[in-house]
């Protein structure tokens, strides 16, 4: 807990606020290469926030305080709970002092909070959109922690550097709960992040909107944070995906040469990452809203295949 | 003994074997006829890839004759077999949904518990590691059972009784390395017979009550269709 690994911690953090605009930059990117259109610049997210950074607050007259709080503490919540994942570097403070169900609950956060402001103001599709993403979040959240668990029986830590260190230091072994595990992580993450078969984040069209309807009448600074907030949010799980279950490149320690091998790991992985969502959204199609709890069962199936399948088959006896 | 302790063979055998009990609750759950077929078929091609694995670990060459029967017939043959009668009965495009289909499978995970609770004992006894693969095949066993049970179509409860073969199947390889070849191709041949028959069955069935909703054989008599679609009629309006 030098002052140098705070530092690190630090850089670390702003470094998911800064590049998460260029992860959906660059699935914006692919997904338009794959529907023969040349798409926005990589850059364009980055000009979006600044646009809207720069624009006026409108802000509804029936709207309450916690209305103009929410953005805030959406927006620090999930930057918090990214800065607990690793995204360059191992052993940093910030990742050993909070574990996976800290991010757990700090993701909840902001959802409730999401959620409040969005039935704040008091317009149908507010109220609906919150309903919508109480309904995914009560689903998502037992099977996440389901994952979580299977990660953490196998490594015997519910710390994320605890799950990767266990990773690295093992040989490869085929564990048959780590493969459930992913499986259940990446539909989490599709349904949690709000992208297509879920919710279609491109859409405002009034019946299947969900991440959308709810920040429907946010504006100006406000819609900055929470779209910026959705970005991080995707890196966040991508990063969980990536380090979680490949880990191999990730910088153990501080030194300049394992950093930058840590950085191009991660970019290389996000960047793979980030064309197999361009191109699962645009092979599938946006589920009905009413089929949604069957594909978050099928998360929580594997959760639980992934417990089982460690406690049978890996756990000698 | 830990997976990571393991001869590289048996660790990735658990992962076929795991596999298998997830095309499983795949067969369970799915409810369009086509796919659920197609699981099927991934539920052959994985136990013969377990078979291949075993007989590659214990040098058994009968093992690799059995590994291309099971390829040949579960992975093959069959699901073709079911494809064709499901093309030709024109139910092809069918989806039946479970009636509680969460239910179905929390049921079907308490089941793989209670398997594992009926092997303990067995392992516990001086077994080796890979055994606990008993435990998987008995789950496949049952979780077929379960499906017979929760399914009302007829291709699916066939289904469910072809999976039940496969778990037994997966048994005997995973812990003896075997049935010997005469019984294997007897059973093979059993196999192919049932599905045959299941087969003249299907059309026998939906002749007589112009569907393959198994649970409509429970009312047999004459006059109660009749008077069903007339209540039905009446109550449209």
């Amino acid at each position: 807990m030098t002052p140098l690994t705070w530092a690190m911690a630090v850089a670390q953090a702003l470094l998911y606020a800064a590049a998460a605009p260029l992860l959906i930059g660059w699935v914006r990117k692919v997904k338009a290469r794959l529907q023969n259109r040349r798409g926005p610049a990589l850059v364009q997210p980055y000009r979006d926030l600044y646009k809207l950074f720069a624009k006026e607050v409108r802000v509804a007259h029936t709207a309450s305080p916690l209305y103009r709080l929410a953005p805030y503490l959406i927006f620090a919540a999930i930057w918090l709970a990214a800065a607990s994942v690793p995204l360059v570097a191992l052993g940093l403070p910030t990742t050993t002092i909070a574990d996976m169900i800290v991010l757990v609950g700090l993701l909840g956060l902001a959802r409730v909070f999401l959620a409040l402001a969005g039935m704040d103001v008091g317009t149908a599709f507010g109220g609906m959109g919150a309903s919508r993403e109480m309904l995914v979040a009560a689903l998502a959240e037992p099977a996440l922690l389901m994952v979580i668990f299977t990660l953490a029986m196998t490594a015997h830590s519910t710390s994320l550097s605890g799950v990767i260190d266990y990773q690295l230091a093992a040989d490869f072994v085929p564990r048959p709960s780590f493969v459930f595990a992913l499986g259940g992580l990446i539909l989490l993450s599709l349904a949690e992040t709000g992208r297509i078969p879920v919710d279609n984040p491109t859409t405002h069209l009034e019946l299947t909107m969900v991440h959308e309807a709810m920040v429907l009448e946010y504006s100006g600074r406000h819609l900055a944070l929470l779209e910026w907030a959705a970005q991080v949010k995707l890196l966040l799980y991508g990063a969980l995906i990536a380090n979680l279950f490949l880990p191999w490149g990730i910088a153990e320690g501080l030194a300049p040469a394992a950093l930058v091998l840590g950085l191009a790991a991660i970019l290389v992985k996000l960047a793979v990452l980030g064309v197999a969502l361009a191109v699962a959204e645009t092979v599938l199609a946006k589920m009905r809203l009413f089929r949604v709890p069957a594909f978050l069962n099928l998360a929580l199936l594997l959760g639980l295949l992934g417990l089982l399948s460690h406690v049978i088959l890996e756990v000698g006896a | 003994m830990t997976l990571a302790e393991l001869p590289p063979l048996e660790q990735w055998m658990l992962l076929v074997a795991a596999f298998v009990l997830f095309t499983s609750f795949v067969l369970l759950a799915q409810a369009r006829l086509v796919s659920a077929i197609h699981a099927f078929a991934w539920q052959g091609a994985l136990i013969a890839t377990l078979t291949l694995i075993v007989a590659q670990a214990e040098q058994s060459s009968h093992l690799w004759f059995s590994a291309l029967l099971t390829l040949a017939l579960k992975a093959l043959l069959i699901p073709w077999m079911l494809h064709r009668l499901v093309r030709r009965l024109q139910i092809a495009r069918d989806s039946e949904a479970l009636r509680w289909p969460t239910l179905a499978i929390m049921a079907a995970v308490a089941l793989v518990i209670f398997s594992y609770w009926l092997v303990l004992p067995m392992v516990a006894q001086e077994l080796t590691f890979t055994r606990n693969i008993v435990a998987i095949s008995l789950a496949v066993v049952l979780i077929g059972l379960l499906m017979m049970v929760v399914r009302q179509q007829a291709v699916a409860q066939v289904l469910g009784f072809m999976s039940i073969e496969n778990g037994l199947f997966l048994a005997a390889v995973s812990t003896t390395g075997g049935m010997p070849l005469f019984v294997e191709l007897g059973v093979a041949f059993d196999v192919l017979v049932a599905m045959v028959l299941f087969g003249v069955f299907f059309f026998q069935i939906r002749e007589s009550i112009d569907s393959l909703d198994v649970d409509r054989l429970n009312r047999l008599t004459e006059t109660q269709p009749e008077g069903q679609t007339e209540t039905r009629t009446g109550e449209t309006p």
